[in-house]
């Protein structure tokens, strides 16, 4: 099948590459682009590990084609620090709450929680679970995750941390 | 897991997709959102040879109001029904229905005309576009033509429409202001297609049910609308006997397939109690 020549900007920066129309998004970005944060981890469009950002939605990228991101602006969790390459509150939430233990679902994680605290700056549990309902992790039970997304959206608001009381 | 090889086109004009469509014949398909396209094709359950990007056709997308009727493009994704305050107001059971699908993910790509038109009983609009009286215009090389969503399920991924069409838009009869409404879904998990679901949208006068109709999703090969059922809460106040026989009305049509959901009887079962649920659900909800 002829190959195709896409751009788009990832992470801030102009990328190209030649993919066939049924090369998966997940797929460009891991080996053409060499970026291997974001994971495959079901292909069933379950898992959520497999997350990016496209044009201000939280997509997962193993169920669109390359082709069809011609032209777009993606983030995927290798832009996620801050601009001086500290630690985003997520990213230090995650570290900080225990967010992970294996860490294999936590890329798709972070950046569907930057969606989310992007639409809804102050959102309660409930509504972190709701929103984190698309990614699904073995390890963690999601008590962790939820504590390092409050951790994050407390940092955002310049508020203090509260633990929720058991 | 990769889907076959295909072709990749992308129209800029309706007209241009349904000549695609027709040009290529049988082995090409439109490509809305993908979600239940994409996961068919890696698992090899579908191979077009030929896929039509809807995506950058403009006048697929949008909603507006035209008369009584909202008219939703086939295009317009779950997550910008969600966003629509013109959906919250006037057609509150489609935002609840459309919260229930799926997880954010699916929301932001899948669309209402992927929804409806894959034809998988599995999908929750089909039974709710049934249910508000809701018309598909469908589009061809031999022009346009409106088609009842009660008369466009003939089995399971059977449709009524025709090769080389694509659905453009959705046109659907806002329903009578201090409506009652209610979509009950049972599922396994958040983010799961139901086991049994019912969408009820009813209207009460003096404490009696006065227009009712029910739909049901995911009981039987096509979705359904239970008429025996809503017939029987006409001119009731809903009491207990009354919600019995309306269950039992809608379970006598049901035939859903024995899946990892459970197993026939269960699916009845549990649909039944969706229905009631509904039932009770939009009549507090009636003013
Ligand atoms: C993990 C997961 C969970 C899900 N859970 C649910 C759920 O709980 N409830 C639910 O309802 N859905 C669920 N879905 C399905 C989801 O809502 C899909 O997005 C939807 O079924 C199809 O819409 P789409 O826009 O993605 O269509 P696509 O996948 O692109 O297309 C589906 C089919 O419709 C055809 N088609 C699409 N648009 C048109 C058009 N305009 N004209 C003619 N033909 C067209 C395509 O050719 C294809 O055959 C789930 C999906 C996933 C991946
Ligand atoms: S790999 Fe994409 S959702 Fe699991
Ligand atoms: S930390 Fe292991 S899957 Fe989430």
């Amino acid at each position: 099948m002829a190959k195709t020549h896409v751009t788009m900007k990832v992470n801030g920066a102009e990328v190209e590459g030649l993919v066939e129309p049924r090369t998966l998004l997940v797929h460009f970005i891991r080996e053409n682009l060499q970026m291997t944060g974001t994971h495959i981890g079901c292909e069933t469009t379950h898992c959520g590990a497999c997350t990016v950002d496209i044009d201000g939605m939280s997509v997962k990228s193993c169920t669109m084609f390359a082709v069809q991101a011609q032209g777009s602006d993606i983030t995927t969790v290798e832009g996620m620090a801050n601009a001086d390459g500290t630690l985003s509150a997520l990213q230090e939430g995650f570290r900080m709450m225990h967010g992970l233990q294996c860490g294999f679902c936590t890329p798709g994680m972070i950046v569907r929680a930057h969606r989310l605290l992007k639409e809804n700056p102050s959102p309660s549990e409930p509504e972190i679970r709701m929103g984190i309902s698309g990614n699904i992790c073995r390890c963690t039970g999601y008590q962790n995750i939820v504590r390092a997304i409050q951790y994050a959206a407390a940092k955002i608001n310049g508020v203090e941390f509260q633990e929720a009381a058991e | 897991m990769i889907p076959g090889s295909f072709s990749y086109h992308r129209p800029a004009s309706v007209a241009d997709a349904v000549k695609l469509l027709s040009d290529l014949g049988e082995d090409a398909r439109p490509l809305a959102g993908g979600h239940s396209l994409v996961p068919m094709m890696k698992l090899r359950l579908a191979t077009p040879a030929h896929l039509i990007d809807l995506h950058g056709i403009a006048a697929l997308k949008g909603i507006s109001r035209d008369g009584n009727n909202l008219v939703i493009g086939a295009m317009t994704t779950q997550h910008e029904l969600l966003a629509s305050d013109e959906v919250a107001k006037a057609m509150p059971i489609l935002h609840e229905a459309a919260l229930l699908i799926a997880d954010p993910q699916v929301r932001y790509r899948g669309t209402i005309g992927g929804n409806v038109a894959n034809g998988d009983p599995g999908n929750d609009m089909p039974a709710l576009m049934m249910t508000l009286g809701a018309t598909y215009r469908l589009e061809g090389s031999g022009g346009a033509r409106d088609v009842a969503a009660a008369d466009f399920y003939q089995g399971a991924y059977f449709t009524a429409l025709e090769p080389g069409e694509i659905m453009t838009s959705i046109s659907v009869p806002v329903p009578a202001a201090g409506h009652g409404y209610a979509y009950e879904k049972l599922k396994r998990k958040v983010g799961d297609y139901a086991t049994a679901a019912a969408a009820v949208v009813l209207t009460m006068s003096s404490g009696k049910v006065a227009t009712c109709a029910i739909g049901l999703t995911n009981v039987h090969e096509t979705p359904l609308l239970a008429a025996d059922a809503a017939k029987a809460v006409i001119g009731t106040s809903l009491d207990a006997a009354t919600l019995k026989k309306a269950a039992i009305a809608a379970e006598a049509i049901m035939a859903p397939a024995a899946d990892a959901r459970g197993p026939v009887e269960y699916r009845k079962h549990v649909g039944g109690i969706m229905v009631t649920r509904a039932l009770q659900r939009a009549a507090s909800r009636a003013k």
